[in-house]
Order: C-alpha cells, then structure tokens, then sequence
C-alpha cells in the first residue's frame, strides 16, 4: 500500500497505521505521542497528540477525511495523503492539545523524578506555548502508594491509559483501572488494593509523566546525572527475558528499568525481580553504554558527541588559522 | 391537523397494557412482516421510507441496517439506545412510558429484518421507572407469545432484554453504550470498527434511538412509499419533538416533518405562543448540544425562506446561520433570558459527563465553565471571550466521540450569535441580575 506522508511516498503492508507509516519514514515526520504504546493493544487514541490530516482517503475514495484522525488508531489505505507537520492546521490542534494536557498538571518539574525522561516535557518543549492561560486552581489528588514499590501522583497524570493496559495486558490480574469520570478520573487500584504482581513495575516504565514512580529511586539521583548501560541475566521468570537499563551513578546501581526504544517504548517487559531485588553489579551482564539521543538531557553524561564537537571546533579553527587554544605548551 | 403515527392513541386509557394496545391495532406489523414478508423485504421498505435515525446525528435508518456484517454462525444484536439524557430531550420517556409496547413491537419487527435473535433496551438509569414500565410490558409479551420461541408460529424466535444504565450521558453514544452494556467502565470505543462491524461483544451490531425503532412499526404498515410521502425532501415521516422552555405549553408533540418553526412556536396546536405575550429571543432547536439561533435566523433562514422543522432546512446555512434538528429538544427562551446563563448551564452539563478519556474534552469542557462562571461572578474580561471562542475550537473536532462537539457547538453558537451579550457582561457587570440566586438555585458557591 502506498502512502503519502508530508510528501513524502512510503510503501508499507496492509494493516499499517498512520503512525506506524510516518516512523517508518523517520523522526522527522512521526508525530509525537503520549499514549500510544506499541507492545500494548488496543492503547492510542487518547491524548490526541498525533492527530493528522488526511487530504486524501485512499485511492478508490480521495475524499478527504472531514476531521484530524488519531495516527495511531487509524489504518492506512492505498493511495492516502496525510499532512503532519505541513499543515498549520494540525500544529495549532496539537498545540492546543498540549495545553489541554497541562491544564490540570501541576508542572512540578523540579521535584519530579521523571524530569529528564518525561515526555511530556519533550511535548511542551516542542509544541507547547511558552506559558498557560488557565487561572483556575487545578485539580490536586494526594500521592497514594500502589503496593510497597510503586507511588502515585495522581497530580502529573495525563490519562493515557498505558498502565491500565500493562496491568491488563502484561500481568495476570487485573487490580488497576479508572475510577470516575471526566475532570474528576483518576487511577487507582481496586478499592486501594495494592498491586503485588510479578510485572506491575512496567507500570512505572509505560507512564509518559511522572505520575507512577519507582519508590526504590525516589529522590535519589537526577537521571541526568546517572550513566545509564545496556545490560542483561539469566532471569528465571519465563516471561522476562532479563533485558534492561542500569542507571550507574559510580559503582551502584540505582535503579533497573526496561529497555526503551526511539520512540521511548518498552519492547521486552522485565519481572519485579529484575527490576527491584538485583541491585548489584555483579548480577548483570554489563553490555555497554546506552545509546541516549544527543537531544536528551540525559546525553549529559556521555561526552562522546561533545568530543566530536570540539575536533569540529579544532578543525575549524586551524582552517582558519587560529591558535589551538587546547594545545599544552 | 398534522398526521399522527407514534402517539396518536396516547390519551387512550391503559394503552400501556396489551390489550388494550392490541385492541387499537398493535403488533400488527410484527404480524404482517412475520407471515407475508421476508427480512430483506422489511429492511427494503425501512430504506424506502426514507427513515432517518431519531437520535441527533439523522444518518439514514435503512442504510445503517444494510451495513450490517452478516457472518455466518455470529450472532447479531438489535440494541434500542433510550439512553436518553440531552438536556431538552424528553420524548422517548413520554414514548415508553406511554405506548412501551410501541417499543417492543418495534424491536421484534426490526429484529426480524436484522436477523437478531436477541435485543437490548438500554434505559437511562434516571428513568428507572420507565424501566419498569418496559419490563412489564415485556412480561406482557413473553405471556401473549409475541415474544420467545416460534413468535406466531413461525421459525422466529426472539428475546428483548432490558438493561438500566447508570446514569452517564456519555452511554447515550452508541459504542459507550456498548461497553457499558458488557458491563465495562462507559467509555466510547474508537471507531473504526463500526459497531456494525463489531459491536457488542465483538458481534455485528445495530444500535437505533427509540423513536427509530418505533417508527418501523408504522412503516412496515402502511409500506415504505407511502411514509415517505409524509414529510418534505428528504425528511420523511413524523417526528417527536419535546418542546420546552418559555411557551405556554410545553410538552411532546409529534409533527409532521416541514412544518414551519413559526407555526410549530406560534400555533395553538403546539406550543402555543411564547408566554406570558412576551419576545422570542432564541431557540435551541434540537437539545442542548446543537447551536442556539436567534429569532430572526430561526423563523427564517438567511436567504428570507421560512424555516421548516426538517433535517435540511434547519441545516440550511451550516453552522454559520443554521442549527440542526438534533434528537428534536426543542427549547424556546424569551426576551428576558440571559444567553451567558444559559450557556453556563449547558456547560456545566457537558464538564460534568464528559467521559474524561481524551484530552481535549476532559480538560477543555471543565475551562470553558469555569471560564464562563468566572464571566457571570462579573471577574471577566474581553480576553475571556476571545479564550472562549479559541478554546472551543481546539476541542470541536478533535475528540474521540461527538460528546466534545457537544459541548463546543454551544459554546460556538452563542458567541457567534450573541457576543454583544458576553461583553456586555464583560464591561458593565451592573446588568448581571439574579445571578446569586441563580448559583444558590445550582448549589454553587458565590464567588
């Protein structure tokens, strides 16, 4: 099937989604998300952060769509034209769901442990105006703890349902979901059960904001500060295959998370073991250094681009002429 | 007088008992599809008639029934959507708790052509007593054959369930209405599929307004062509609409569709005049969620041609000078009523249902009422309406299901047509009147 995305041709299988299609083009065109999830089913579609415009149904239909579509949700057809970011239509609509999004968020960035990783400050940093219009009080919920290793900011949620499809999807039971409605929905646990499930700290791993955090790493470190590496075991839970990310900050290991793609995807879900009770370096097969996006904040730690930037410098600087200023005397 | 076929025996004692019903000719057209026609014969006669869906979006009743998916060895379901809570909205509640056999004769007609072996009556939780009313009908039916096995002999066998809601607006939409029917949290599902496609409990599924259904029974007797000569264009039968507001008498009538706005408000037939011999100022023609209109654009479209109650000539003009006939509430207000209040309202209602799945209407319906609060507590400023407006606009369109378009249409109408209003308010807080009383009237703190 052939599909048109900000102009640019891509041929993709059938059952494709726009999404889909416009990552597989690159970056550049993917629209951002905040609650699509690709390893979880039935996920997307509700934080509107990927509408598009389809100019061009399909081929056999070339009506255009009549409103902006979910990318996520929404399956390609033979002969469509989308426009993303070439259409100033969609960029206000996303610019509006983003402020739609921080309405209710307290923006406590500062004492956030997600700070760094959160994609919502990637969002509002990228399409997000430089300060709110709301002046209304916003709504405020008190941290609750969801088990003895999880805590919740019901605060810094964005409602994108990724936790509650973990919890339905990757663990066996189902103890997490939505209660109530509207402005007033929250996240919460049956009647404040606690999740104790071998895989309930993906929760943690799928949760865009800081809303579900690990209480083992609470406060600990800035993860711009830690060096995180690639790094693998034999686990002996069957469904785990013990693929994860160390955040080192020296020798110690702060904290194990799940290995997250491009797109900020968990692929190979870990075990609680995994993640809370091997904290010892000599429990892990260390691969090497995590590959971070020289954009994040995290890349502050690792000098290697800062190093090919100053033998840039340096070659700039003898072409034209100067003295090398870091040459020793 | 105009035709009748709905509720033109409402006034008859105990019509809600069959049989008396039956005495004035019910279930005659479960008789007539069952033994002389087929299910296709029936879904062709519904396309004939031009029926369109009762419930607000008016989508055409016999093509939606011919999209149904028809695998073999799955099941299909009929689902009757009489979640009926749009503000202004009330004549499916008049409709079953007067005639409820009107209803199940209509489900078992129409679940005949779908070929559904069982049907769901979705019943708003606040009526629970029309619940009631429905199930003892239905208890009627099962007694008198007309429902269960072998119906009049025939192989066709079916069961109608009723199922009560808990009171959400949003289990009005019909994919919410699905999920909240397996027994899930109300949210709507994201469409596509279609729940022709896959519907309840992933099976081919029809979901039709109360009315729709009704209107079969009529249809299937005295044939599709004949129905569609009622009626103008491509609005064809009669229709309920429950009238409120400021008229002399408020209630439910049934119209033939194409009947003047003016004489629908001015004749002693309907609604009777604006009371009290005041000014018409405005009217929301078809329940809370579609665009206000004042006087002058409601009797008479922008190009000076009356107005009509009927799907096309409400639309005429778009949203820029029309409205849309909607699930036919229709609210009146006179000369005194204040739009920003009125507004206020409607707002509330919508930040207090919406579903809180999406963004922009979770986050969006609860701003503009605060915004429009801020307004009536005299704090607000011009920047507050162009907000509005902005704010509006971000969210039509962009939701998951139409409950944002709800909530914004609104919010959009009334600044396009009354701004003069909100900065009135804006710059001379003086002329804000009652508005204490109003809040204490809605339980709200005054600010």
């Amino acid at each position: 099937m052939k599909v048109t995305i900000d102009g640019i041709e891509i041929d993709v299988p059938k059952g494709t989604t726009i999404l889909q299609a416009a990552r597989m083009i690159g970056p550049e065109v993917a629209p951002p998300t905040m609650c699509y999830h690709s390893e979880l089913k039935t996920s997307g579609g509700y934080c509107r952060t990927c509408i598009v415009k389809v100019t061009q149904g399909s081929t056999a239909n070339p009506n255009p769509m009549p409103k902006p579509v979910a990318s996520c949700r929404t399956e390609v057809m033979d002969g469509m034209v989308v426009q993303n970011v070439t259409s100033p239509e969609v960029l206000e609509a996303r610019k509006g769901v983003v402020e739609f999004l921080l309405l209710n968020h307290p923006l406590d960035c500062p004492v956030c442990d997600q700070a760094g990783e959160c994609n919502l400050q990637d969002l509002a940093y990228g399409h997000g105006a430089a300060n709110t219009r709301y002046e209304f009080e916003r709504r405020e919920f008190d941290p609750i703890d969801i088990g003895d290793k999880i805590k919740l900011h019901m605060n810094r949620c964005i409602m994108c349902f990724r936790c509650v499809k973990v919890c339905e999807q990757i663990t066996d039971g189902r103890v997490h979901g939505v209660v109530h409605r509207g402005e007033n929905a929250e996240i919460s646990t049956y009647i404040e059960k606690a999740i104790d499930n071998d895989f309930s700290g993906n929760v943690i791993d799928v949760c865009p904001v800081g809303a579900l955090t690990d209480k083992t790493f609470r406060f600990k470190q800035r993860v711009w500060f830690t060096n995180p590496m690639d790094a693998h075991r034999n686990c002996e839970n069957p469904k785990c295959k013990g693929l994860v990310r160390l955040w080192l900050k020296g020798d110690e290991i702060l904290r194990v998370t799940a290995r997250k793609d491009q797109w900020d995807e968990v692929h190979d879900f870990i075990c609680n073991t995994c993640r809370y009770d091997k904290k010892k370096k000599t429990d892990w097969v260390i691969e090497g250094p995590t590959q971070v996006n020289r954009h994040s904040v995290i890349s502050q730690n690792h000098y290697n681009h800062l190093n090919e930037l100053k033998v840039q410098v340096m070659k700039q600087q003898k072409a034209l002429g100067f003295m090398d200023i870091n040459k020793q005397p | 007088m105009g035709k009748k076929l709905l509720i033109h025996n409402d006034k008859v004692p105990n019509i809600h008992t069959l049989d008396v019903y039956r005495a004035h000719g019910g279930y005659a057209s479960v008789e007539k599809a069952l033994k002389t026609m087929t299910p296709d014969q029936v879904t062709d006669e519904v396309k004939k008639s031009g029926l369109r869906g009762r419930g607000g979006a008016g989508f055409p009743t016999g093509m939606k029934w011919s999209f149904l998916a028809k695998p073999e060895g799955v099941p299909r379901y009929l689902v009757c959507n009489a979640d009926e809570s749009e503000p202004g909205t009330f004549k499916d509640r008049y409709l079953m708790e007067k005639i409820p056999h009107a209803l199940i004769e209509g489900m078992i007609t129409s679940s005949y052509a779908l070929g559904a072996k069982t049907s769901y009556i979705y019943i708003r939780g606040e009526y629970f007593y029309v619940a009631r009313i429905v199930e003892k009908a239905i208890e009627e039916a099962y007694a008198a054959g007309w429902l269960g096995k072998n119906i009049l002999g025939t192989d066709f066998s079916h069961d109608c369930y009723v199922q009560v809601g808990g009171g959400a607006y949003i289990c009005g939409e019909e994919t919410a209405l699905l999920e909240s029917l397996e027994g899930k949290r109300g949210n709507p599902r994201i469409k596509p599929p279609f729940p022709a496609v896959a519907g309840l409990w992933g099976c081919p599924t029809v979901v039709n307004n109360v009315e729709t259904i009704a209107a079969v029974c009529p249809i299937v007797n005295m044939g599709g062509e004949e129905y569609a000569k009622i009626g103008i264009g491509k609005s064809t039968g009669t229709k309920l609409i429950s009238a409120s507001g400021h008229i002399n008498k408020p209630g439910v009538y049934e119209i033939e569709l194409g009947i003047p706005v003016e004489e629908f408000i001015y004749s002693e037939e309907y609604c009777g005049g604006i009371r009290n011999g005041k000014k018409l100022k405005a009217v929301v023609a078809g329940g809370s969620s579609v665009p206000i209109l004042p006087t002058e654009l409601i009797l008479k479209t922008a190009k000076g041609e009356p107005r009509l109650m009927s799907y096309e000539s409400l639309g005429d003009g778009g949203f820029q000078t029309g409205t849309m006939l909607g699930s036919g509430g229709f609210i009146a207000m006179d000369e005194d009523t204040s739009i920003v209040k009125n507004l206020f309202t409607f707002s509330r209602f919508y930040h207090h249902e919406s579903c809180g799945q999406c963004s922009p209407c979770r986050e969006g319906t609860g701003w503009m009422e605060r915004i429009l609060k801020k307004i009536l507590d005299g704090r607000g400023t011009e920047a507050d309406v162009e907000l509005l407006w902005d704010i509006q606009s971000k969210i039509e369109g962009k939701t998951i299901c139409p409950l944002g378009e709800a909530a914004a249409w609104p919010v959009a109408a009334a600044l396009r047509h009354f701004k003069h209003e909100f900065i009135d308010y804006v710059k001379n807080p003086k002329n804000i009147k009652d508005v204490k009383h109003y809040f204490r009237l809605n339980n709200l703190v005054e600010a």
